[in-house]
């Protein structure tokens, strides 16, 4: 088998001294829409930003084709929750599609020709060129995810991670970036969507991590999307797990010393 | 570089120096500020404001004869030192950012005024209020020297500090070594504030690094040009308040510069094209007078419809009648026709015909609330009882796209549920030419 678009192994995080993550594994080969789904609280969002480095982790590792992320980050894109941002900052659609051309020209070198026709192609793939200069704070819900979404098309990455792309759009904005992500996976990318609606999940996705804290399911979709699975997701919590993860986190000693 | 120019600061008189440092405050603050503003740390401008206090204090006490470069690192070894604390409470106690900097910002302050009142010394008033007269050459030069590392750092980070401000996480993910980046921030924010002290004094720093960012703020939607907005009002405030406070004796300028940058708010918060209260109320009033309008010839309209459209205007006195008003006011609801071109009188005043702009704009207005009352009890299921008040108002909202929709989805309807015809435009306008001809009045 071939080196996996993401792996993570064992990965811990505890937030406040409680644990939202608790030895979380996972290997997603190359060229699948991977959905993550679970109840409110299961971690979703954590897992995806534990292994983007924005929430540290208290345990595990992450390897991002093969090698620690810090060495990928040039192949991985990510798209964080449209609440994450203040929407009044003083900034243009252009200017938040341009940021996707960031990451390849380091701190110092200008925005040329060339990153301003990437990130135009972009904003016009989502529709959102003839807004390009518009201050995003005037845009609609479905219109900011979009231009987040330009933003990491821009980047140019292999592998996405993205935050609830879904939420709060209307129905042609969700059918355009089910579209696009599915374009995506043509292109051999791998794309990671937290995800909230069971119903689209089945059809949006290759492969499915159904999360609660832990892995309860991981697998092409078609394998896990079943009854009993999906309980075992959402009927709660594992009572004795989760309480003792919460007394390990709260222990002085990490028991992760191989970091 | 710095020690060159020295015999040059040296050679300028008070006035001038004054005017050098004020400049100086107004560049490094309004550049800061501008992300201070947008980052929403405000509060941390203010609490290092204070953090320095003891810093000034103890470089007066360790510097013979007032050395500005002991001041100043003192000031900043005191600033981090609070930035310390302030991580320090926030990280190993539930509380959160605004009560941890409350904490510092006064605990530190009150250290620096205990010390300095156990063992007076002059010059601590000067960076207490601010005194923009007694600004050496070695001072002027220590500010120069970081004005000018503000500009630079800010120039050269511009797009890292922009993300950064942004959407960190994001930042993290282009791999910008994001801890380091903050770390040159505060650190540079820190230079600005004790730099700034001597002109506005601790407790009004935040005049030099919120209030001009934050008018610049309300101005515009680009970064860079909010940026260069709160320089210029930022040396507007310190120039023109240094020089009026220079005018009155014993004034300090530290509060005569809050003031001034405080008035200069003032003005843009009322008089801003966009964002500026006098502009959103000048919207509301044209707002309000076209609603009227349209409803004045919606209800010439409904009144020469019973008719089946024999007559092309009405009475003033039909007009008073159904618009519920005095005689007085149906001519000034006439006027405001005429003068939007509308209508016009008949030559005795005692009747107005629409024009064909007027008749446009009394079908669409009728269209729109009958195409929305039927949407709304064909669609959405509302009984017919619900939907009049509710069309009264969006009648005046629906735009052209949205108009187009209505029809597509209601199949091009011809009545509305109360059994009225839907106007359409073209059928409407044409009759009312046609009409015009027959009876004689032109349009």
């Amino acid at each position: 088998m071939s080196i996996p678009a993401l792996e993570t192994h064992d990965l811990t995080v505890t937030y406040h001294k409680r644990p939202v993550l608790y030895g979380v594994d996972v290997a997603i080969p190359e060229g699948n829409l991977v959905g993550i789904i679970g109840p409110n609280g299961a971690g979703k969002s954590t897992f995806i930003k534990s292994i983007m480095g924005v929430v540290p982790s208290s345990g595990g590792w992450v390897k991002v084709y093969g090698k620690p992320l810090k060495e990928m980050l040039h192949r991985v894109g990510y798209v964080p929750q449209r609440e994450s941002v203040d929407w009044d900052f003083p900034v243009t659609v252009m200017d938040v599609a341009l940021m996707g051309t960031y990451g390849k020209l380091g701190l110092f070198r200008r925005v040329g020709k060339k990153e301003r026709i990437i990130a135009s192609e972009a904003l016009d793939k989502v529709g959102m060129l003839p807004y390009a200069n518009r201050q995003i704070g005037n845009l609609s819900g479905g219109q900011q995810q979009r231009v987040f979404l330009a933003r990491a098309l821009a980047q140019d990455s292999d592998l996405y991670f993205m935050d609830e792309p879904f939420a709060g759009v209307d129905a042609a904005t969700e059918r355009a970036i089910i579209e696009l992500l599915q374009e995506m996976r043509e292109k051999g990318k791998t794309v990671i969507v937290v995800h909230h609606d069971l119903q689209s999940a089945q059809q949006y996705f290759d492969m499915l991590i159904l999360l609660n804290m832990r892995v309860v399911a991981f697998g092409k979709t078609e394998d896990i999307f079943t009854p009993e699975l999906l309980h075992k997701t959402y009927g709660g919590k594992l009572t004795v797990l989760s309480e003792m993860a919460e007394k390990a986190a709260q222990f002085p000693v990490s028991n992760h010393d191989d970091r | 570089m710095m020690i060159d120019s020295l015999p040059y600061l040296a050679s300028l008189s008070v006035v001038q120096s004054a005017m050098l440092a004020a400049l100086f405050v107004g560049i490094s603050c309004g550049l800061l500020g501008s992300y201070v503003v947008v980052r929403r740390v405000a509060l941390v401008g203010d609490a290092l404001s204070h953090a320095v206090f003891p810093g000034v204090v103890a470089g007066f006490m360790w510097s013979e004869e007032r050395n500005i470069f002991v001041i100043f690192g003192c000031a900043m070894l005191a600033g981090l030192l609070g930035i310390g604390v302030v991580r320090a409470i926030e990280k190993s106690t539930r509380l959160k950012s605004d009560a941890a900097l409350g904490i510092v910002l006064a605990s530190f302050f009150a250290i620096g005024i205990f010390w300095n009142s156990i063992d007076q010394q002059s010059g601590v008033k000067d960076f207490l209020f601010g005194d923009l007269a007694v600004i050496s050459s070695l001072d002027l030069s220590l500010m120069g020297g970081v004005t000018g590392l503000v500009v630079v750092s800010v120039i050269a980070l511009i797009r890292p500090f922009q993300v950064l401000s942004f959407d960190e996480g994001f930042a993290l993910g282009l791999g910008y070594p994001v801890k380091l980046l903050n770390f040159i921030f505060f650190g540079l924010l820190t230079f600005a504030v004790v730099v700034a002290l001597q002109a506005v004094g601790v407790v009004l720093v935040s005049a030099m690094l919120i209030t001009p960012a934050a008018t610049a703020y309300l101005l515009s939607d680009r970064m860079h040009r909010m940026m260069l907005y709160a320089v210029g009002f930022g040396c507007f405030a310190c120039l023109l308040g240094g020089y009026i406070s220079s005018e009155i004796s014993g004034m300090p300028p530290g509060p005569v510069i809050a003031l001034v940058s405080a008035v200069v708010f003032g003005f843009v918060y009322f008089a801003a094209p966009r964002h500026g209260v006098i502009s959103k109320v000048f919207r509301q009033v044209q707002q309000s007078k076209r609603v009227e309008r349209e409803n004045i010839l919606k209800a010439i309209y409904r009144e020469l419809e019973t008719d089946g459209f024999k007559d092309s205007g009405i009475s003033v006195e039909k007009l008073a009648i159904v618009r519920r008003t005095t005689l007085d006011d149906a001519i000034r609801q006439g006027k405001m026709l005429v003068s939007s071109d509308e209508a016009s009188w008949e030559e005795d005043k005692s009747a107005i015909y629409m024009t064909p702009s007027g008749w446009r704009r009394a079908a669409e207005i009728v269209r729109n609330h009958r195409l929305w009352e039927l949407y709304l009890t064909d669609l959405a299921n509302y009984e017919a009882d619900h939907v009049h008040d509710d069309a009264e108002k969006i009648e005046h909202i629906l735009g052209a796209e949205a108009v187009r929709k209505l029809e597509r989805d209601l199949d091009f309807p011809e009545f509305d549920p109360h059994g009225k015809p839907i106007p359409t435009i073209s059928r409407s306008v044409e009759s009312v030419i046609g009409k015009s001809e027959e009876t004689g009045y032109g349009v």
